[in-house]
């Protein structure tokens, strides 16, 4: 898995609000040929009958990514880029631990291959220098993989935040969300 | 020619819409292709740069072109699945005849060819040469558009040649010529970045032209404000600053009120109103009484928004105004238009940096393909046919005697009825299915079925085609060289990748044997395509479109080039007016007065819910290509009736409750959907499906007296639900509906 082309100033922001909700990315990811036609990022509406808001959701690569401490067969890894790897064919059991413990709902299991598939962040594409599939195709800036500095520039209204409450525990991840100027933390639920 | 040769069922199960899947591990050769070639997507305005993957002459996949500079690598959802047009199993191979009871059968391409030179002859003797008409498209490269203008004219000799732009741009061509003298978005999309405020007008961008959002949203980044006018919260008007939810066909009542307020507010230049302009009095004559109880009763808008909406565009510095065929689809599309205009030349935001004004084009080609010549009334550099000048140069350039070019023919909407007249005969039709396209399709229909003669060109088996004595199969974006130019005025490159499979040929090779079969093959020796295009930069010359300095060499040196570009040295013009002087006679810009009329269908007690049409991101126009693919079929696989929950309990209606949709044109049942994200008195429904399934059973034939677009975006309904849960999309199959 060692590589010398992973560019490690570069980083994945994710807008939520430029959703337009197109699929561009969930197809565009299918693409590649590891997924087999199956997309590794979703796009969902909110609540289609109040809004056309959509979210749209990639693995967030957490720092210390629950889904492998609770697989118990030691089959997804964290490398030294910080990318949380989908799980190894050879060793995952389709147990769903990771996904029922995922904080995001990212991981699913996909039935007829009794296999857990996630987003790599495109590893295939980042680890010869090049920007994940769907942060390339998305047409609205909801995916931007660029340095910081680029994003400061472009975005003054908005900050990256990578830090996620989720009642007594806190979540940190390589994957950045863009919020309000000036924001440090999502708080998903404070009790 | 009578109805269907044999059943549309029959028909669509030989020749689809079927559903194009990439298999499960991707298409042999996708990790190491042949060629990657770097062209543009085949579909909308936009013409985003994309590299296609070859390998053994198939497209077998993609990859981003985040060089290309409009779109750097971003891709809506079609663009994304357009490769899978190639190696589709509906694809035509081999010239078909209609055949009795039975359907299609295969012919060769002599006989197909010879059929349709001695009908076009038959009929042409029998009735005179108008009654053979021609039906053409703006998928088409600017070559094709040109070849099919000159073809028309001076190989089939006919005056009756329109175009799907009719359906398209054509309210807004005719808005900008009449302010500007020339047809082409005033500044390209960078003019965005820095604009203080955007205002959108009838144009649902997130969906139609999803790569141009970004381009809004650099604005915003930049502090700049947002207005959205739509009657539906689209999802660019969801994050707006301000959304006005105009009623659908009111358009031009608010922009009055906003000039109104403009003038009230002196929020004017008066300078640039006095030294650039012309007509001004006239124009604030026009909306002297449109204040804001007024404009609200009319529009539906609440008084207060639109005084926001002109005191955010009043006071700003830079701006940029976009519409699209949300006000351009109406039976007043150019005054709808001249009134948008008049709210930029008002304020003077025009020719400079970040103050910016376009039309946004909607087809692949609708820019170079409303430029050269195969509309009714015009000729190659967007010229005039009636004007006797323009008349004698073109001749001069085609070696013809100007006696013999045909004049003004009729508009796409008017051929059609003319054939249900019975005064035209015969159609040759190529990149164009209007039985889907066009409103009032039952009307369609009938015309379709008096036509003693129809061949058709196309490399699916469409809609309209199932209504062809012979069928010619042509040749995807993908499989000819060629040029287009896109909603920005940049002309671009488009790369032939594959060869047309089978016995297949390119839409060219069949139009100039035509020519030469027809007795005109001196004025069409044509090898390449870009011999194409040096005729058209000689014919565009001195034209107001003039390509004259555009070569291939120079388009791929500098990834495309702006028209007007006069001479080889020139640098091509990415922003229009920096020097102030409009191609108007006078050399100044025209301000329009523009009074509020009414749709050309209101509601009454018979039909008391105003309907509007338009799009979905996943499809593109009629669906003759992505009604082929399957993700994209799957996204959104059925029209749903978007309906408010006001009007649907007034209905009694239930989410998912099929419901007919009844005019005074015809009935079709749907879905419904209900969302709080329309009008409570509008109800919407996409277009892009056939048959059964198609939304333009129901809406008018009114047309624009100037542009003769016709009115798709509003017309007068009745709601009748059914009482009972519609069947499942998969079970309706709408995509391929008879």
């Amino acid at each position: 898995m060692t590589t010398t082309t992973f560019r490690t100033d570069q980083e994945f922001f994710l807008d939520t609000q430029r959703c337009i909700g197109c699929h561009a990315c969930e197809m565009a990811c299918a693409e590649c040929e590891t997924n087999g036609q199956t997309p590794m990022i979703h796009v969902d509406y909110v609540d289609r009958f109040s809004t056309v808001q959509t979210s749209v959701q990639i693995c967030m690569h957490c720092t210390d990514p629950i889904c492998a401490r609770v697989c118990p067969a030691v089959a997804i890894e964290k490398d030294e880029f910080g990318i949380v790897h989908s799980a190894n064919t050879a060793r995952c059991i389709a147990c769903s631990n990771c996904v029922v413990a995922c904080p995001f709902g990212v991981p699913r299991k996909i039935e007829p291959m009794q296999l857990m598939m996630k987003c790599n962040m495109c590893y295939d594409r980042t680890s010869a220098g090049k920007k994940p599939m769907c942060a390339t195709v998305c047409p609205s800036g909801a995916l931007t993989y660029t340095t910081r500095e680029d994003m400061a520039a472009k975005r003054p209204n908005s900050s990256p935040v990578n830090h996620f409450q989720f009642g007594q525990q806190i979540v940190k991840t390589k994957v950045n969300i863009m919020m309000p100027k000036g924001a440090t933390k999502l708080v998903v639920d404070s009790e | 020619m009578a109805t269907l040769p044999a059943s549309a069922e029959t028909i669509i199960n030989e020749f689809g819409p079927s559903l194009n899947f990439p298999p499960r591990e991707g298409f042999p050769g996708r990790d190491e292709p042949d060629e990657v070639i770097k062209t543009h997507c085949c579909f909308c305005g936009m013409q985003c740069g994309i590299k296609l993957c070859v390998k053994d002459d198939r497209i077998v996949g993609f990859e981003p072109w985040e060089e290309f500079p409009f779109n750097e690598g971003r891709l809506c959802p079609k663009g994304v699945q357009r490769y899978l047009q190639n190696n589709h199993p509906d694809r035509l191979m081999h010239p078909l005849e209609r055949v009795e009871g039975k359907g299609f059968s295969t012919k060769s391409w002599d006989h197909a060819m010879s059929r349709t030179v001695s009908e076009i002859q038959r009929i042409q003797s029998q009735y005179g040469n108008d009654a053979f008409a021609m039906l053409s498209g703006v998928s088409l490269t600017n070559e094709k558009s040109y070849l099919v203008g000159k073809f028309a004219r001076v190989a089939l000799k006919t005056k009756n040649l329109d175009y799907n732009g009719r359906l398209c741009m054509v309210s807004a061509g005719a808005g900008n010529k009449k302010a500007f003298g020339l047809d082409r978005a005033s500044n390209n999309f960078t003019d965005l970045a820095r604009a203080e405020v955007v205002m959108i007008c009838g144009t649902n961008v997130s969906e139609t032209f999803p790569t141009l959002t970004h381009w809004i949203w650099q604005a915003r980044d930049n502090g700049g404000r947002l207005i959205v006018v739509d009657p539906r919260l689209t999802p660019i008007a969801r994050t707006a600053d301000l959304h006005l939810p105009v009623r659908p066909g009111r358009d031009s009542a608010l922009y009055g009120a906003l000039l109104h307020q403009l003038i009230k507010h002196d929020w004017l230049d008066h300078d640039f109103i006095s030294n650039h302009t012309s007509g001004f009095e006239k124009a604030a004559e026009a909306v002297a009484g449109y204040d804001l109880p007024w404009a609200e009763s009319v529009t539906g808008i609440p008084a207060s928004q639109i005084m926001q909406a002109a005191e955010m565009w009043g006071k700003a510095s830079t701006s940029f105004l976009l519409h699209a065929r949300g006000i351009e689809h109406h039976s007043k599309g150019v005054e709808n238009v001249s009134s948008c205009i008049n709210l930029v030349l008002a304020t003077g935001r025009i020719g400079r940096p970040y103050c910016g004004y376009a039309t946004i084009t909607g087809q692949g080609n609708g820019q170079g393909g409303r430029e050269h010549g195969h509309k009714c009334d015009q000729l190659p550099g967007n010229r005039d046919i009636e004007n006797p000048e323009h008349r004698k140069y073109i001749s001069q350039v085609w070696g013809i005697e100007e006696k013999d070019m045909p004049g003004k023919g009729l508009t796409a909407y008017e051929i059609m009825e003319a054939i249900h007249r019975g005064e035209i005969k015969g159609l040759l039709s190529i990149c164009f299915n209007p039985l889907v396209s066009l409103p009032n399709s039952n009307m369609i229909r009938e015309a379709l079925n008096k036509l003693e003669y129809y061949a058709c060109i196309d490399f699916f088996l469409n809609e309209t085609a199932r209504h062809a004595d012979i069928i010619l199969p042509g040749s995807l974006h993908e499989e000819e060289e060629g040029t287009v130019t896109t909603a920005e005025g940049r002309v671009v490159r488009i790369r032939k990748a594959v060869n047309p499979p089978g016995g297949a040929r390119t839409d060219t090779s069949i139009l100039l044997d035509l020519a030469s079969r027809l007795g005109a093959g001196k004025h069409f020796s044509f090898e390449t395509s870009e011999d194409i295009f040096n005729e058209l930069r000689v014919a565009s010359k001195g034209g107001t479109a003039d390509y004259f300095g555009i070569t291939y060499q120079k388009i791929e040196d500098n990834m495309g080039v702006f028209w007007p570009c006069p001479e080889l040295d020139h640098p091509g013009t990415p922003r229009l007016w920096e020097d102030k002087k409009f191609r108007t006679p006078d050399a100044r810009a025209h301000f329009q007065p523009v009074v509020y009329r009414d749709p050309g269908e209101v509601t009454d007690a018979d039909y008391p819910v105003i309907l509007t049409t338009g799009r979905v991101v996943s499809q593109y126009l009629s669906g003759s290509q992505t009604r082929r693919i399957g993700k994209l079929v799957n996204q959104y696989p059925e029209p749903l009736l978007e309906i408010h929950p006001v009007l649907a309990k007034k209905y009694g209606i239930s989410d998912r409750e099929l419901v007919r949709v009844a005019t005074r044109r015809g009935t079709a049942e749907f879905p419904a959907q209900i969302v709080e994200t329309i009008r409570e008195d509008t109800v919407f429904v996409p277009y892009h499906w056939p048959g059964r399934k198609s939304v333009n059973q129901l809406t008018s034939g009114h047309l624009d007296p100037v542009s003769k677009i016709p009115e798709f975006k509003v017309c007068a309904c009745r709601l009748e639900p059914l009482g009972r849960t519609a069947p499942s999309a998969e079970e309706t199959k709408a995509h391929a509906s008879a």
